[in-house]
């Protein structure tokens, strides 16, 4: 095979995303099929979607039958930071031709980190090389939900608490954005915003709300933000 | 939802997740081009929306009744505490769901 030394290296390099995507994708199959949706789904979404955060509150915009205008703005919100992701790795992706929308399209949270913190190896074709890491990681995000949603959907257990997993996720993402921005004042807004509208909104709009709350709040106190 | 109404969903989001991450490489090729607001939100706004869903997630629970949402909020504790201690994301999030699991269905 042409690129074996490049699927090898990808290979051995994907495996700390192997652990975490199997388990994180696992609970979000088994999450999907707990409120009586399709196993299928689980594989579909992670095909065409492919964002973790935006999957499990995918789950959400169902149970609340959110419309389709609410569900783009709130996706966009959700996944921003991703657009940011592209901008070190605009000259990193140069060159790789028909590769290239794959590799943008399989940028996430945990990809973008690994890619950031290897170095190009010259004796590698760069654009195989990232093509296999970035193939694999979906490639385990894609196991992990299918067999969290086929096990879900077989095995009856007490589920329970189990829609938990999504909050838990969100506090520890919540607590590592803050250990890289060190700074409380965007937290206070999303509480401020989100505690306004949990209280004022009916819960299809609560999120759509917040956000539209929270920038107003951010662009006012601007300023202060900045100088903290 | 009813299954087509899911697709069109899955849909939706699909473009729109791709079309976010595609969105540097179509318009901004270098930092300096990039306009201020679009800067300042990228900056802020990530940490404001992890907020804003952590209340999200919690948005059935019934906070006037008893138990008045103590085991989200002690759930939420036991997971911040857990990251801060063992710094491992697989652990918490665990962990934490299988604490808030026994909370739920033994209490």
């Amino acid at each position: 095979m042409k690129y074996k030394n490049e699927l090898k290296k990808a290979f051995h390099i994907s495996i700390p995303i192997m652990m975490g995507y199997i388990v994180l994708g696992f609970a979000f199959g088994l999450l999907l099929v707990s409120f009586d949706y399709s196993w299928y789904l689980a594989p579909i979404m992670s095909f065409f979607i492919y964002t973790g955060a935006l999957q499990f509150v995918a789950i959400n915009f169902f149970n609340i039958k959110a419309g389709y205008v609410d569900i783009a703005i709130a996706s966009w919100f959700i996944n921003i930071r991703q657009a940011f992701y592209g901008l070190s790795l605009i000259k990193r992706f140069n060159k790789t031709g028909k590769l290239k929308p794959y590799l943008i399209f399989a940028l996430t949270d945990e990809t973008y980190a690994l890619l950031t913190s290897i170095k190009d190896d010259e004796n590698l074709n760069k654009k195989w090389y990232y093509f296999f890491l970035l193939f694999f990681s979906q490639f385990y995000w894609l196991l992990g939900s299918t067999l969290g949603a086929i096990f879900g959907s077989n095995i009856k257990f007490n589920t329970q608490g189990l829609e938990f997993s999504l909050t838990a996720l969100f506090v520890v993402l919540c607590i590592e954005q803050y250990k890289s921005l060190k700074n409380i004042f965007p937290f206070f807004i999303g509480f401020i915003s989100s505690i306004f509208s949990l209280i004022f909104i009916p819960s299809d709009k609560m999120l759509l709300v917040s956000i539209v709350v929270a920038l107003i709040l951010l662009f006012t106190f601007e300023r202060k933000i900045e100088n903290e | 939802m009813n299954n087509s109404e899911i697709f069109i969903a899955i849909a939706i989001m699909s473009i729109i997740s791709y079309f976010t991450r595609a969105l540097p490489f179509i318009f901004f090729r270098n930092k300096e081009e990039l306009p201020h607001y679009f800067l300042f939100i990228g900056k802020y706004f990530p940490s404001i929306i992890i907020t804003i869903l952590i209340v999200f997630t919690l948005k059935d629970v019934d906070f006037s009744i008893v138990p008045y949402g103590l085991k989200e909020i002690v759930g939420v504790f036991v997971t911040a505490i857990l990251h801060l201690l063992f710094k491992n994301y697989l652990i918490s999030i665990f962990l934490g769901t299988v604490f808030y699991m026994s909370l739920v269905q033994l209490i």
